[in-house]
């Protein structure tokens, strides 16, 4: 288990939880979004690859409707 | 007659209007008013997904991005920081490079903060982005922002959402005079007979959300600021007649009975 902070708010999940686990989680993986782990933004060939961690901080961005 | 051809930094425009997407009731209208502007590039912005509400609708389940320009934007960014940060995460999403920056300076006017929008443009260019900068209307602001590589200038008419309209004509046509890169009048547009009248100054274009989105009637007022758009292209192409203080008949004087 691992508590980490999501777009603001605690979440608890898994132990060796990826991103692309994260996202699927949320059914984004096929939604056009960028994400920030830790202040970095991650490619998305990195999904798989990057595992979250213990007070890790993701944020999951889109587009909304602005001037 | 050569072809009146728009075109900012790489992508060839057909219409002069550029949208909004904010302020609509619902993305259903946001996507009926899109269409009637015929716009074929419309301003987004870049939030948190809303992650308690899976079944939300989202913007681009409207709105298709490979069949209309997003252009991403940094509203809400009050320092260059965030701004930076905005843009990076939308080139990210999609690898946009054509994006709008602004950072702004005050909570009550949105007047952009000139010091940090120069700031960040220059950090832009240089990594790759074509920055289309919302600015004052100060000439050599807006000179200072061509020479550090912005892509398009885009001087408010008004404050934003204000529907005050053209407030200042001459720094307008002072900066499209300077300018080599388009120039898009933005923010402060109320009605259509503003938008004619900043084409026919001779801006580039004009980029509309509120005066739209916050219409009686959404859709029908996207389909006047289309017309109204063209109406000022022409005439600024036409080229208006010379004013006089006194009148001249419309009628030939000889001949008469």
């Amino acid at each position: 288990m691992a508590k980490i902070q999501l777009n603001g708010k605690k979440i608890v999940i898994k132990s060796n939880y990826s991103i692309l686990d994260l996202l699927k989680k949320y059914k984004l993986e096929n939604k056009k979004i960028a994400i920030e782990h830790n202040g970095i933004i991650i490619s998305k060939s990195n999904y798989k690859k990057k595992n979250l961690k213990n007070n890790d901080q993701v944020e999951i961005v889109h587009f909304i409707g602005g001037g | 007659m050569t072809k009146d051809t728009f075109k900012i930094a790489d992508k060839s425009l057909k219409s002069r209007l550029i949208v909004g997407t904010g302020k609509y009731k619902n993305f259903s209208e946001t996507a009926k008013a899109v269409q009637a502007s015929g716009a074929d590039m419309v301003t987004v912005a870049v939030r948190r997904v809303n992650i308690l509400d899976k079944k939300k609708p989202i913007l681009t389940d409207y709105l298709n991005p490979k069949k209309i320009i997003f252009l991403p934007n940094t509203a809400g960014c009050f320092s260059s920081e965030e701004a930076l940060r905005t843009l990076r995460l939308a080139r990210e999403m999609g690898g946009w490079k054509l994006v709008k920056l602004e950072v702004l300076g005050d909570k009550k006017t949105l007047y952009p903060n000139m010091i940090e929008t120069i700031k960040s443009t220059k950090i832009l260019v240089k990594e790759g982005f074509k920055v289309m900068v919302y600015c004052t209307d100060d000439p050599l602001l807006a000179k200072k922002l061509e020479d550090n590589g912005a892509s398009a200038i885009m001087p408010l008419a008004s404050p934003i959402g204000s529907g005050l309209g053209l407030q200042n004509k001459i720094n307008i046509s002072l900066i499209i005079k300077q300018s080599k890169v388009p120039v898009i009048v933005d923010a402060g547009i109320g009605t259509a007979s503003d938008a004619t009248i900043a084409m026919e100054l001779g801006c580039d274009g004009v980029l509309i959300n509120s005066a739209i989105a916050n219409s009686k009637k959404p859709i029908l007022m996207a389909k006047a600021f289309k017309d109204a758009v063209i109406s000022g292209r022409n005439s600024f192409l036409a080229g208006r007649m010379k004013m006089n203080n006194f009148a001249s008949p419309s009628s030939p004087s000889s001949g008469l009975i």
